[in-house]
């Protein structure tokens, strides 16, 4: 494996009003990882992905993503960029199908406006047929491709939620960030996207997962970063996390150290 | 229905169907025409509607953005041909020279004596483009402070630049008069077309004649209206179904999803806002020509209303359905004011209920009963589900290919 850096970010703080929900919160991600980022509930992971994403603007921090400096201040620059996210509660394009949900993945991909679109010339016919013969692997590639002409609202929970990734994995993504892609998932669901994800690992890309399920969690990051109260509290390997007297403490309470 | 227009499903029908269609849009101003030219005036307007209706749907349908003061492109549109297509050029100059001197003489100078005599008189071929553009430019500008609204809150703000556009050519007759304000602007050119003008030669009786050929007035209209309505269906599709129309509706269904797909929500929405206005401005272009006189009155916000009721009543996002909605609340209130007072007259002896009051009334009523039966509009857009080929088994999956870029 490369251990080319992916996204390395640091001294991210953000303040609403008075409360300070990150405080010089940094990560170092290499290539072909599956980053871990876990906290108890309000320790900022949410915030920390939507700075990373530009839905906030932080109010300090460098960022960088494959060695290049990028300004997080603008979701669809972020996008264009190469970080690609899903979201934590599904914003799926509900009354599209599931292959034109995909198919809008590609547009920070592709070219043609006004002029391409009406003359439908052969570049832009071109164009077409490859945004969609993408999308249609993309979808069979996370295992739905017979739902592709389903209205996406119309598809079972599990089916969204991969559905949401195969949309990210659209926009060719450096990185692919994905906020509790488990979050109301029963067992079989959990598995089969811890399998997917996997998979996605297999094919070189690099993951940043939020996730509440330790359990997952372990057995999938390579790396992890534990937040607390917007600070992080640890960082390393999982076998590592799970010893750390800090992380234990945050989670289940007692004395700090 | 919409099977009758699947060509994948059904090549011999759809063949059927459109031809069918083809021949009885051209048959039908001269068998209507045997009834009244009247008739064929409803349907010249229906025609102005539907391309009001489907420019509309761009911003509305599509990008569901909920834009209350759309009429102000097809004020936009109208006004402009009224002013470079009519003796108002020739009245603006001199009304400055009047009020003052310096700048009308400069004007003079810049646009020489024969403007300043006859005004400007531009042909068929630059009003559609220059209407349009016009149109875009505003639609963009109107866009533009916008952007970050949404739902009630656009709508109120598009309501209020509707009414300002109306208001300003209600007063922009003072200090210099170039709206001639509430009196409008009379005199436009009718259209010419290689020389046939589709109003008639003077003294034809509002005949046109191509060649041998003749027609009344208004069914050259129709024709040339007919052909504008196409090209606009014939855009919106293609648009529709490109990566634009994807990112539309995107929009319309999850602005922040789309922002994080890389979607850049401002120029895509600008791009929305001045589609939809330059389609706007086009018909009040074809509108002021045909009419030969413009005012402000006919750009109040109740054409904004009906308007959105085309595109709502049809099916939102829906062009079959939007180009119904357009015909049957434009044409049809038209069809009762001719056939009420006469019924009633036959029935009672006397008009008990006048016709304009019968129309609002039955307006009302048909919107009420449309959204309580049919709430996504009369013909929507067919879901998913119901397309016969959902859930089809790709042919041969590129389990290969992997997600690697392309």
């Amino acid at each position: 494996m490369s251990t080319k850096t992916i996204l390395s970010i640091a001294g991210v703080n953000k303040r609403f009003g008075g409360l300070q929900a990150l405080s010089e919160v940094g990560i170092n991600i290499l290539q072909g990882q599956i980053y871990g980022l876990i906290g108890p509930n309000g320790a900022g992971k949410t915030t920390f992905f939507n700075v990373i994403t530009g839905l906030y603007q932080a109010d300090s921090g460098t960022f960088e993503l494959a060695g290049k400096q990028y300004s997080p201040s603008a979701p669809h620059e972020v996008a264009k960029a190469g970080i690609a996210r899903t979201f934590q509660n599904i914003r799926l394009f509900g009354e599209m199908t599931a292959l034109e949900n995909v198919m809008v993945g590609r547009h920070v991909r592709t070219h043609q406006g006004v002029l391409g679109a009406v003359l439908r010339h052969r570049a832009a016919r071109e164009e077409e047929v490859a945004i969609r013969k993408r999308a249609m692997e993309l979808l069979d590639f996370v295992g739905i491709a017979k739902f592709a002409q389903r209205t996406s609202r119309h598809l079972s929970y599990g089916d969204q939620r991969r559905l949401e990734i195969a949309r990210a994995l659209a926009t060719d993504p450096t990185l692919l960030a994905l906020d509790e892609p488990a979050a109301g998932m029963n067992a079989t669901e959990k598995l089969g996207l811890r399998d997917l994800l996997l998979k996605i690992k297999a094919e070189g890309k690099t993951i940043l997962l939020i996730e509440h399920d330790v359990k997952l969690m372990m057995g999938l990051c390579d790396r992890l970063t534990v937040l607390d109260y917007g600070k992080p509290i640890a960082e390393g390997v999982p076998s590592d996390i799970q010893k750390n007297p800090a992380v234990i403490a945050a989670y289940l309470g007692g004395a700090h150290s | 229905m919409t099977k009758h227009f699947n060509a994948k499903h059904n090549p011999l029908l759809t063949k059927a169907s459109l031809t069918l269609l083809t021949v009885s849009l051209i048959v039908f101003p001269f068998v209507a025409q045997q009834f009244g030219n009247s008739w064929v005036r409803i349907m010249d307007m229906s025609l102005l509607y539907i391309m009001l209706a489907l420019g509309l749907n761009i911003v509305v349908g599509f990008a569901g953005l909920l834009d209350l003061g759309y009429i102000a492109f097809y004020a936009l549109g109208a006004y402009m041909t009224g002013i470079l297509a009519s003796p108002q050029f020739a009245t603006i100059l001199e009304s400055f020279v009047n009020t003052y001197p310096l700048i009308g003489e400069t004007l003079i100078w810049i646009f020489g004596p024969e403007i300043a005599q006859k005004g400007i008189h531009l042909s068929l071929w630059a009003i559609v483009p220059l209407s349009a553009a016009l149109a875009a430019l505003f639609g963009a500008l109107l866009g533009a402070p916008t952007l970050k609204l949404r739902g009630d809150y656009l709508a109120i703000v598009t309501l209020g630049f509707g009414e300002i556009i109306r208001i300003f050519m209600n007063n922009l007759n003072a200090p210099v008069n170039i709206t001639n304000g509430p009196q409008g602007i009379n005199m436009i050119d009718p259209i010419r077309i290689f020389g046939v003008s589709l109003a008639g030669e003077a003294g034809s009786n509002a005949t046109v004649h191509i060649g041998s050929f003749s027609m009344p007035s208004v069914n050259a209209y129709y024709f040339l209206f007919l052909a504008l309505c196409v090209a606009i269906i014939f855009i919106t599709v293609r648009l529709q179904h490109s990566r634009l129309g994807r990112a539309w509706v995107a929009i319309r269904e999850d602005e922040i999803a789309a922002k994080a797909m890389g979607i850049n929500t401002r120029n895509i929405k600008l791009l929305a806002f001045a589609m939809g206005a330059s389609f706007g401005g086009i018909a009040g272009a074809m509108f002021a020509s045909f009419q030969g006189f413009v005012s402000p009155e006919s750009f109040s916000l109740m054409e904004s209303i009906s308007v959105l009721a085309m595109v709502v009543l049809g099916g939102i996002g829906h062009i079959p359905g939007v180009v119904l909605g357009g015909v049957i609340l434009s044409a049809l209130p038209e069809v009762l004011r001719h056939v009420v007072e006469p019924l009633q007259k036959k029935i009672f002896g006397a008009v008990l209920i006048e016709a304009e009051v019968l129309r609002q009334l039955l307006y009302g009523l048909a919107m009420v009963l449309i959204m309580l039966n049919r709430p996504s509009g009369l013909w929507p857009a067919p879901k998913s589900e119901d397309r016969p080929d959902h859930d089809v088994d790709v042919d041969k999956p590129a389990h290969t290919s992997g997600i690697a870029p392309v």
